[in-house]
């Protein structure tokens, strides 16, 4: 296929649409090191050009993984609505950008086409949107999705209570729990990154959350962030599980790496259905980052962006209750700088919520990237402009488990305040029941973990 | 009512003077405990990352003081610490910032030449150019460049049972810091059992995987490197110790062995640290295995 243009006089050829869509992406040092990106800032451009003008049926045609070869492709593939299909297949990227942007198309029009698209259509526009693009288009797409409450609302900013610790400790847990609680991070869920992935360790975090969640009668719902094996055997034994979690990533072979494939998450996911202790009907929890496969080895030569947007395809299968990209986790060797960072927190958020998916970010850094806290408090802002449904809630943001720096408990009040954005409907009511929060504003009682010793 | 001030003062002073003629108390310091006055003279605060200091309780008027102290003490998460309006009191978060500022001078910061000088190490250099380029290529921090195989070829004895390495990584505090310390605790200890050491050296801009290319020129039956982690939050001189039996091209991780946050602040200290890696020398060699299938072949001899 001839993907051809000039640009300044000069003519750049591209070989391949995957090709093509790793060299229009923004710098990431992640395609760098994968020697996949573009050779100068010109090249992108010219690359960009090409792309706004490539068709959604020619994108659809050249997966960045041959259907053969990988389960992930055949999954997003098989899960296209024909007939909205028909319609927009003949629609070049460029015009797709502006379609997403006009004034005169809404959040329902844009969730009718989400079910036309495959991934790399939704990462190809993604490349041609400056950051205040994404930031509009996403705004509009309105997901939402219910578990024990609903996440996603509009005028909601909910926060994951993320009280890890690094031996598992029910009590340190606890405490850290009660810290969040009580500045209102919880109402997206309270899940812990275990260390030990034990079936007793973790189905013991399981049961511990349970009884906070029972014993205050918190509108929430727990999750361990164990690999889904352990949780599908503490589901077997009747261990109270609302939520279930997994990572994923882009390619069949990342996945296998991660030891799960979609007939394992089929599996899982029929389970969660008939066991899992919440409401439903969504009932999955995934996160994923930009990075992952190529980490793995198993970005089959495309680019980092375009693998994530396929983890929401495959995410998608599973109609889930939240999802989020932990967007500086994994190193500089990926995602350089706060620069870098800031790009790729909006890009996952707009691709999450364009694939139909409730959105959320891990807005964090590692002490290695080049970025400062400084720069995912600004990430987050902009990010709650854009409707993103969630973020992390860490004591200070410094998760003492994972050693890395994320989003904290006064990050979630001080968005929220920030913005006019309010929790759950039902943890807000929850929590001016108790008298921590009134009219969407911490109360004198709020920020003070030993309130929680009351019972 | 000033007068009254005045004469209570005087009298302490009386007193004062009496008790330190006998030799009962210290003569008063120049600078007496800081009030509110002193401060024209200047300030002089205690540091407030020492441990002691940092489990203060910011919390205003808590529930119950007593449970919020007792639920802090269950984890080293940075709870209790109270909040201002929305955001955090300004100690918690210039305690925050200084714990991160810490960080990133241990990742720029240079292996001190007189730390290198004190134990006869040389230099050598990965095929990293940059610290900028350390970050963003982890391969070629695997990758001796090829005047450093030159200068190791040349210098190095071969063959050895034991050949010490030593890489800055992620943290040149973790080196200077920690390796003044454990080294003599480790070449003691492998002295003692009789082993024959190869030539110590030290490698700048290096990934853990650069054991393999350096058992390329040297042949040694297990290779140690000591090299500084990612710095965490408030722990940036961690030191771990990575092992392999006959490290060569296509070795990994699963065929290490690791002896892993050595530090004096707060992870295992260097003494203990030292002995460990003695001890997981003499293992590997016995085993002729590192990593996984040292595992397996100690499980199954038990």
């Amino acid at each position: 296929m001839l993907l051809r243009t000039k640009l300044f006089g000069k003519t750049y050829e591209f070989g391949t649409i995957k090709e093509l869509l790793a060299k229009a992406n923004e710098e990431k040092s992640g395609d760098r090191q994968a020697g996949i990106a573009a050779e100068s800032a010109a090249e992108r451009m010219a690359a960009k050009h090409v792309l706004a003008h490539v068709t959604l049926e020619t994108l659809r045609q050249n997966p960045a993984i041959p259907h053969e070869r990988d389960e992930v492709t055949r999954v997003i593939d098989e899960g296209v609505n024909e007939t909205i299909y028909a319609e927009i297949k003949s629609m070049q990227l460029g015009e797709l950008r502006e379609w997403l942007l006009a004034d005169t198309t809404t959040s329902a029009m844009i969730r009718r086409i989400s079910n036309g698209l495959t991934a790399e259509m939704i990462a190809g526009v993604a490349k041609l949107m400056s950051n205040l693009d994404l930031m509009i288009a996403a705004k509009k797409i309105r997901v939402t999705a219910h578990c024990n409450t609903t996440i996603g609302l509009p005028g909601t900013l909910s926060s994951r209570n993320q009280p890890n610790h690094p031996t598992d400790s029910p009590a340190g847990i606890k405490a850290s729990i009660y810290e969040g609680l009580s500045f209102g991070s919880g109402d997206c869920v309270i899940g812990i990154n275990p260390s030990d992935d034990s079936l007793s360790s973790v189905s013991r975090l399981f049961e511990m959350t349970h009884q906070v969640i029972t014993t205050w009668k918190i509108p929430t719902q727990n999750s361990v962030l164990a690999h889904i094996t352990t949780q599908m055997e503490a589901l077997k034994r009747g261990v109270p599980i609302d939520l279930l979690f997994q990572s994923l990533a882009g390619s069949e072979k990342a996945n296998q790496g991660f030891g799960i494939s979609v007939g394992l998450l089929d599996e899982a996911y029929q389970m969660a259905r008939k066991y899992c202790n919440s409401n439903g009907p969504n009932y999955f929890y995934f996160e994923t980052g930009q990075g992952t496969a190529l980490s793995a080895g198993a970005h089959e030569g495309a680019d980092q962006l375009t693998m994530e947007a396929r983890c929401y395809g495959l995410a998608r299968r599973y109609h889930p209750f939240i999802v989020n990209t932990v967007v500086g986790f994994i190193g500089p060797e990926y995602l350089y700088d706060s620069v870098q960072i800031t790009r790729a927190g909006l890009e996952d958020h707009f691709m999450g919520k364009l694939t139909g998916i409730p959105m959320g970010c891990d807005a964090c850094y590692t002490n290695h990237a080049v970025a400062t806290q400084n720069d995912i408090e600004n990430l987050a802002v902009l990010l709650t402009t854009t409707g993103c449904c969630y973020f992390m809630g860490v004591p200070m943001g410094d998760d003492i488990m994972l050693s890395y720096q994320s989003t904290s408990y006064h990050d979630t009040a001080s968005l929220r305040q920030l913005l006019g954005l309010r929790p759950i409907p039902e943890f807000e009511a929850w929590m001016e029941d108790l008298g921590l929060m009134k009219d969407g504003v911490l109360t004198e009682k709020a920020g003070d973990a030993s309130f929680f010793l009351q019972k | 009512m000033d007068n009254k001030e005045i004469d209570i003062q005087a009298i302490v002073k009386e007193i004062m003077a009496e008790l330190t003629q006998n030799g009962a108390i210290d003569p008063p310091q120049e600078n007496p405990s800081p009030i509110p006055e002193q401060q024209q003279a200047g300030i002089d605060l205690p540091d407030p990352s020492l441990p002691e200091n940092r489990k203060k309780l910011g919390v205003a008027n808590p529930y119950d003081p007593e449970g919020l102290r007792n639920l802090c003490s269950t984890t080293s998460a940075r709870l209790g610490v109270g909040r201002a309006g929305p955001r955090p009191r300004t100690e918690t978060l210039l305690l925050f910032q200084a714990d991160h500022a810490i960080t990133q001078d241990a990742i720029y910061g240079e292996v001190d030449q007189e730390v290198l000088d004190k134990f006869a190490l040389f230099t050598v250099h990965s095929q990293v150019e940059s610290r900028v380029q350390y970050l963003l290529r982890p391969d070629l921090g695997r990758l001796l460049n090829e005047e450093s195989q030159a200068i190791i070829a040349e210098r190095c004895e071969k063959n050895p049972q034991v050949q010490i390495v030593v890489g800055d990584g992620l943290s040149a505090a973790a080196i200077n810091n920690n390796f003044p310390l454990i080294y003599p605790v480790i070449m003691e200890g492998l002295k003692a059992a009789n082993l024959s050491l190869g030539t110590p050296f030290f490698i700048k801009n290096a990934r853990v995987g650069i054991i393999n290319d350096i058992n390329e020129i040297i042949k040694a039956d297990v290779v140690v490197i000591l090299i500084g982690e990612r710095p965490g939050l408030g722990i940036s001189d961690a030191m771990s110790a990575y092992m392999g039996w006959q490290p060569a091209h296509g070795k990994t991780d699963a065929d290490r062995d690791v002896v892993c946050m050595i530090t004096m602040n707060g992870g295992t200290n260097t003494l203990e640290g030292g002995a460990f890696v003695v001890e997981m020398v003499k293992k590997t060699l016995k085993y002729q295995a590192s990593g996984i299938a040292l595992r397996e072949k100690a499980g199954e001899t038990g």
